[in-house]
C-alpha cells in the first residue's frame, strides 16, 4: 500500500463501503489507555457525532485520524481501504480535513492567502491566487458559503472565520471533515448558519465527524451518535432513540447530581453597584458605553453576550484592574472606582468578592507552578498563608487538599504542576479558591468553558447554593444555556452597552439571540448588523 | 488529553540530574573531537584538566575561589530569571557593586574590621542594586527591553569605572588604573588561615570568606524565592504576568524589586575579587564572570543548589583549564576558551537538546514497567 492512503478518486475504492471504519484502534500515553479498542462506522454522506468528557479520548481519536498521532495497534479504513496515515498531509491525501477548535489562520493574511497557504503551487504567487480564487469562488457557490475571499482574517468575526476554516478543507479536497467544538464560540445565529452550512455539506455526500458536548446541538444534527467515556466506545445511539439525559449519564457513567433547587427569595440590599462606566474604545475592543447595574444578595446576574462585546473591559472594572473614564463601582456605600479612585484587586477580595477570571489561563492561575502554590494566588499575602512574610506550608497544603477534596480535582496530586491538569480540573481548582473564602458577591468568566458535565452541575449548584444562602452572584458567559439555567436576571452586551435586561421566568432565546447580534428584536425585518 | 500525553512528562531527577549530565557529556565529546584533531590525547587532557582542577589542595581552593564569583552571578541570573527577567547586566552591576564597595572600604580608613566589613558589603550590594534597578524600572515604567538596557549598562559601568580609575579614585603615584590599597580592615580573611587559626592545615591559596558568604546567599535565595510572600509574588509575575495583576500583585514593583536583589548579589562579586584577592579597586576586574553567570543559571535550572553545583564546575573549568594550558603546551588558553564556550552552549542554549530522546526512553520503560506490572 502506497504511504499516505488511498486517493479518494481512485475509481478502485468502494463505492459503497463506509466512508470511515476504526478496528480496534488502541493509543496509549505511557500508563494511560487514551484510545482502548475504538471500534467505529461512519456513514459515508452521514453527520456523525462524538461525545465525551474531556480526556474521554476523543482529541486523541480525532488526533490519530488526521495522522497527528499513530495508533499502537488497529486498523483504520478509508472508504474500504486500509490506510497507514503517517500525517496530516497523509489525512489529507485520504481526503480529510480538520477544523480545530482552535483556529489555525494566520490573522494579518486575507481568506484567499491563508487558503492557499501551503499549497501554493509556485513561487509568484499572481496565477495561483487566480485559479485558487475561480476554484474557491465554485465551492461557495456549491455549498453557499459566503466568504470574502479578500478580505482580511483579523477582521472577520468568529462564525465567518470558521468558514474559512471549513472553505480550506473543501479546497484541499476533503471528504470528510472533522469539526472539532465548532459551536464553542457562536453566536446562536451562527450555530444557525453554521448547522445550515453542515446540511448543505451533508447533502452534497460530505462526511461530517462533529465533536461536542452540547448534547442539545448533537440531539439536533447528528445522524449518528457514538459516545466515549475512559479511553472507550461506551455507546452507539441514534437521536431517535435516545435523549440528552441518557446521553449525559452515558459520558458520565453514572448519574447526574440533582439540581440545586432555588428558593424564592425576595432579592435583598444592594451589595455592588456600576454607574454610568464608561471606557474608551481601542483596536478591535468595543470599549464600555454607559454601563449601570446593580447585584443585590440573593440573586444571579447573568451577562451573555457574543466574545469581545464588552464582557472582558466590564471584568476588568470589577476586578479592580481598570480605572473608568467616567462613572463609579461601589460596594455597598463605599466607592471602590472612579476616574479619581483606583481600585485594587487586593483590596476587593478582602471586602468578600471572590472572581473567576475569564480566561483561567491568561488570568486566573499560573501553569508553571503547583496547585498548592495556585490556591493561594490573590489570598498569598494574609494569614493563614503567610505571617510576617513569609509563606506557610502547612496552611496551603491543608487549603489545597480541602479545595482538591471538595470539588473532586483530579488527580488529587497538590504538588503537582497546574499545566498537568487537565483544563476542568483547572479550572474546578479555581473555582474552589475562590469559593474556600465563601465571598459575599462572587464574580464569574466563562466559569464552566471546558468542564466536564458534572463538574459543570456541582459548580451551578455551588452558585445557587450561594444565592440561596443571600450571596450575589455575577455570570458572564458566552453559553446562553447557562445562563438560562441558573440565573434570576440575564442582561444582553453588544458592543460595550447593555442592551437588554431578561428576568428568568420570561426569557426568550430567539430575543436573547437576537440582541446578542446586535438587533432589536421588536423589529425582525432589520438586516444584522455583523450577519454574513 | 494534555494532562494524559504530559503524565509521561520527566521525573525531577531526570530533568535536573540526568539532561545536564547528558549536556556536559555532550560538550566534552565535542571537545575532545577538537583535542584529538589537534594531535593530543583527549583522555590525556581530561585526566590534567581534572587533575588540576580538583587534584591537590591549591587546586580545588581556586576551583572554589572561582566558583564564589559564579555562584554570586548565577544566583543574580537566576533571581531575575524567576520574576521573567533577563538579566544580561551581571557584569556591570557586579562592576558598580565593586565601585561601591572600594568608596566604603577607601573611606573608612582607620575603622575597625566589625564596622568596614559589614559597611563595604552593604555598599557593594546597594550599587549594584541601584544599577539593576534603573533598566528594571524602564522595562516595567517605560517597555525598555531589559535585555538591551543591562548590556548597555554594562558598558557603561566599565567606561564609568575606568574613567573613575585614571582620575579620582587613581591611586596617587600609580601608573596603572587602579584604586588605592583597601586598608587592612576591608580585607576578606583567606580560607587557610582562618582554618590555620583552628589549627587544621590546608594548602594556601585565594579561596577566602567571600565562598561562605555566597553560600550563605545561595541558602537565603532559596528562602526568599520559596517561602516569602514577596518571592511567590515574583515567581508569579514571572508565571503570569496576567494573573498576578487579577490577583492585585503590584507588578512594577516586583520587578523592580527581583532586580534589586539580582543586582545586589552581582555586586557581591566583588567580595571575592577585591576584597578577598586584589585588595584595591582595578579596571576590567569582572571578567566576563558576569557572563558565564547566565551559563551557571540555565545549568542549574535557576535552583540555588543547582547553581552552587553549576559554579564550581565552572569554577573546575577555568582552574583546571588553566592547568591544561600549562601542561599542554599545544593546547593554548584559547582553546580552552572554547572548551568552556561549548560547556555554555550545550548547558545554556542547548539545554532541551536531549529532551525528546530521554522522554522517548522513559516512554519506553514505562510501557515496559506497565507490562511487567
Amino acid at each position: 500500500m502506497p504511504l499516505g492512503g488511498p486517493d479518494i478518486t481512485d475509481s478502485s475504492a468502494d463505492k459503497d463501503a463506509p466512508a470511515i471504519e476504526l478496528e480496534n484502534i488502541t493509543k496509549s500515553f505511557g500508563p494511560v489507555r487514551a484510545n482502548d479498542g475504538i471500534t467505529m462506522r461512519v456513514e459515508r454522506g452521514s453527520v456523525h457525532a462524538i461525545i465525551g468528557e474531556n480526556g474521554a479520548g476523543k482529541s486523541t481519536l480525532m488526533n490519530i485520524l488526521y495522522g497527528i498521532y499513530h495508533p499502537d495497534s488497529g486498523e483504520i479504513r478509508i472508504n474500504g481501504t486500509a490506510c497507514a496515515l503517517q500525517s496530516p498531509a497523509d489525512a489529507h491525501h485520504a481526503g480529510i480535513g480538520m477544523v480545530h477548535q482552535h483556529f489555525t489562520l494566520v490573522e494579518p493574511f486575507t481568506v484567499l492567502d491563508n487558503i492557499l497557504l501551503g499549497f501554493e503551487n509556485g513561487a509568484v504567487l499572481a496565477r495561483p491566487r487566480r485559479l485558487a480564487a475561480r476554484k474557491l469562488e465554485a465551492i461557495e457557490r456549491d455549498y453557499g458559503l459566503s466568504v470574502p475571499l479578500d478580505a482580511v482574517v483579523s477582521e472577520l468575526p468568529v462564525g465567518m472565520r470558521q468558514r474559512v476554516e471549513i472553505l480550506k478543507a473543501l479546497y484541499r479536497n476533503a471528504e470528510i471533515l472533522i469539526l472539532d467544538e465548532p459551536t464553542g464560540v457562536l453566536t446562536p445565529l451562527e450555530v444557525e448558519q453554521l448547522f445550515q452550512i453542515i446540511e448543505r455539506l451533508k447533502g452534497q455526500g460530505k462526511t461530517i465527524l462533529f465533536i461536542s458536548h452540547k448534547l442539545g446541538e448533537v440531539m439536533r444534527i447528528a445522524d449518528r451518535i457514538s459516545v466515549m467515556r475512559g479511553g472507550k466506545l461506551v455507546a452507539d445511539r441514534e437521536p431517535d432513540a435516545t435523549n440528552a439525559s441518557e446521553l449525559a449519564e452515558l459520558m458520565i457513567g453514572q448519574k447526574l447530581a440533582a439540581a440545586v433547587d432555588r428558593k424564592s427569595l425576595s432579592v435583598g440590599q444592594t451589595l455592588m453597584a456600576l454607574e454610568g462606566i464608561s471606557i474608551p474604545p481601542a483596536e478591535h475592543r468595543s470599549g464600555l458605553h454607559d454601563i449601570s447595574l446593580e447585584v443585590r444578595s440573593g440573586e444571579i446576574i447573568g451577562i451573555a453576550g457574543v466574545t469581545g462585546n464588552g464582557q472582558t473591559e466590564l471584568l476588568e472594572i470589577i476586578g479592580g484592574l481598570r480605572v473608568p473614564a467616567s462613572g463609579t463601582l461601589s460596594l455597598g456605600a463605599e466607592v471602590c472606582a472612579a476616574p479619581d479612585i483606583v481600585p485594587g484587586a487586593v483590596d476587593l477580595r478582602k471586602k468578600g468578592v471572590g472572581f473567576v477570571a475569564e480566561d483561567r489561563l491568561r488570568m486566573g492561575a499560573i501553569g508553571a507552578m503547583t496547585a498548592t502554590e495556585n490556591v493561594i494566588l490573590g489570598y498569598h499575602g494574609r494569614p493563614p498563608f503567610s505571617r510576617h512574610g513569609c509563606l506557610q506550608p502547612r496552611a496551603m497544603r491543608n487549603a489545597c487538599a480541602r479545595i482538591m477534596a471538595d470539588n473532586d480535582v483530579r488527580p488529587q496530586a497538590p504538588n503537582l504542576p497546574l499545566d498537568n491538569f487537565s483544563g476542568g480540573n483547572q479550572q474546578k481548582l479555581v473555582f474552589g479558591r475562590e469559593t474556600d473564602h465563601g465571598p459575599r458577591l462572587f464574580i464569574l468568566g466563562e466559569p464552566t468553558r471546558g468542564v466536564d458535565i458534572g463538574a459543570v452541575q456541582r459548580i451551578h449548584n455551588t452558585l445557587i447554593s450561594m444565592r440561596n444562602a443571600g450571596g450575589a452572584v455575577l455570570v458572564v458567559s458566552s453559553d446562553l444555556d447557562e445562563l438560562l439555567a441558573i440565573c434570576d436576571r440575564i442582561l444582553v452586551m453588544f458592543e460595550g452597552r447593555i442592551v437588554g435586561e431578561m428576568l428568568a421566568g420570561d426569557t426568550d432565546i430567539a430575543a436573547i439571540g437576537l440582541m446578542m447580534a446586535g438587533q432589536n428584536p421588536d423589529d425582525p425585518g432589520e438586516e444584522a448588523r455583523n450577519d454574513g | 488529553m494534555t494532562a494524559e500525553r504530559r503524565a509521561v512528562a520527566l521525573p525531577a531527577w531526570a530533568t535536573s540530574g540526568l539532561l545536564p549530565v547528558l549536556n556536559l557529556a555532550a560538550a566534552f565529546a565535542v571537545s575532545g573531537l577538537v583535542v584529538w584533531a589537534i594531535g593530543e590525547s583527549p583522555l590525556e587532557a581530561l585526566k590534567l584538566l581534572l587533575y588540576g582542577a580538583f587534584g591537590y589542595g591549591e587546586a580545588i581552593g581556586y576551583t572554589f575561589y572561582y566558583a564564589t564569583n559564579f555562584i554570586f552571578t548565577g544566583l543574580a541570573v537566576s533571581v531575575a530569571f524567576k520574576c521573567g527577567l533577563f538579566n544580561i547586566g551581571g557584569e556591570g552591576q557586579a562592576m558598580m557593586g565593586g565601585l561601591g564597595l572600594a568608596v566604603v572600604a577607601i573611606g573608612l580608613d582607620g575603622w575597625p574590621p566589625a564596622l568596614v566589613l559589614p559597611a563595604a558589603v552593604l555598599g557593594a550590594a546597594i550599587f549594584g542594586a541601584a544599577w539593576a534597578a534603573i533598566p528594571a524600572w524602564l522595562q516595567a515604567r517605560r517597555g525598555s527591553h531589559i535585555v538591551i538596557t543591562t548590556i548597555m549598562f554594562n558598558f557603561i559601568a566599565a567606561s564609568l569605572v575606568s574613567w573613575l580609575l585614571v582620575g579620582v579614585l587613581k591611586a596617587p603615584g600609580s601608573q596603572s588604573p587602579e584604586s588605592a590599597d583597601f586598608p587592612e580592615a576591608a580585607w576578606l580573611p583567606k580560607i587557610h588561615d582562618l582554618l590555620a587559626g583552628l589549627g587544621i592545615q590546608i594548602e594556601g591559596s585565594p579561596l577566602n570568606l567571600s565562598f561562605l558568604v555566597a553560600l550563605a546567599c545561595a541558602g537565603l535565595v532559596w528562602f526568599f524565592i520559596e517561602r516569602t510572600k514577596w518571592g511567590y509574588e515574583i515567581r508569579v509575575v514571572g508565571g503570569n504576568p496576567g494573573a498576578a495583576r487579577f490577583a492585585g500583585i503590584p507588578i512594577t514593583r516586583t520587578l523592580v524589586l527581583s532586580m534589586l536583589i539580582a543586582g545586589g548579589l552581582a555586586g557581591l562579586m566583588g567580595l571575592n575579587e577585591l576584597m578577598g584577592l586584589q585588595h584595591r579597586l582595578i579596571a576590567n576586574f569582572t571578567m566576563g564572570y558576569g557572563f558565564v553567570g547566565i551559563a551557571v543559571a540555565f545549568m542549574g535550572r535557576s535552583h540555588p543548589i543547582g547553581i552552587v553545583l553549576a559554579a564550581i564546575l565552572f569554577g573546575a573549568l577555568y582552574q583546571g583549564g588553566a592547568e591544561l594550558a600549562f601542561e599542554m603546551p599545544t593546547i593554548s588558553r584559547d582553546l580552552i576558551i572554547a572548551v568552556q564556550g561549548l560547556v555554555i552552549l550545550f548547558a545554556g542554549a542547548l539545554e532541551h537538546l536531549f529532551r525528546p530522546q530521554v522522554q522517548a526512553l522513559f516512554r519506553r520503560l514505562g510501557a515496559l514497567g506497565e507490562a511487567h506490572g
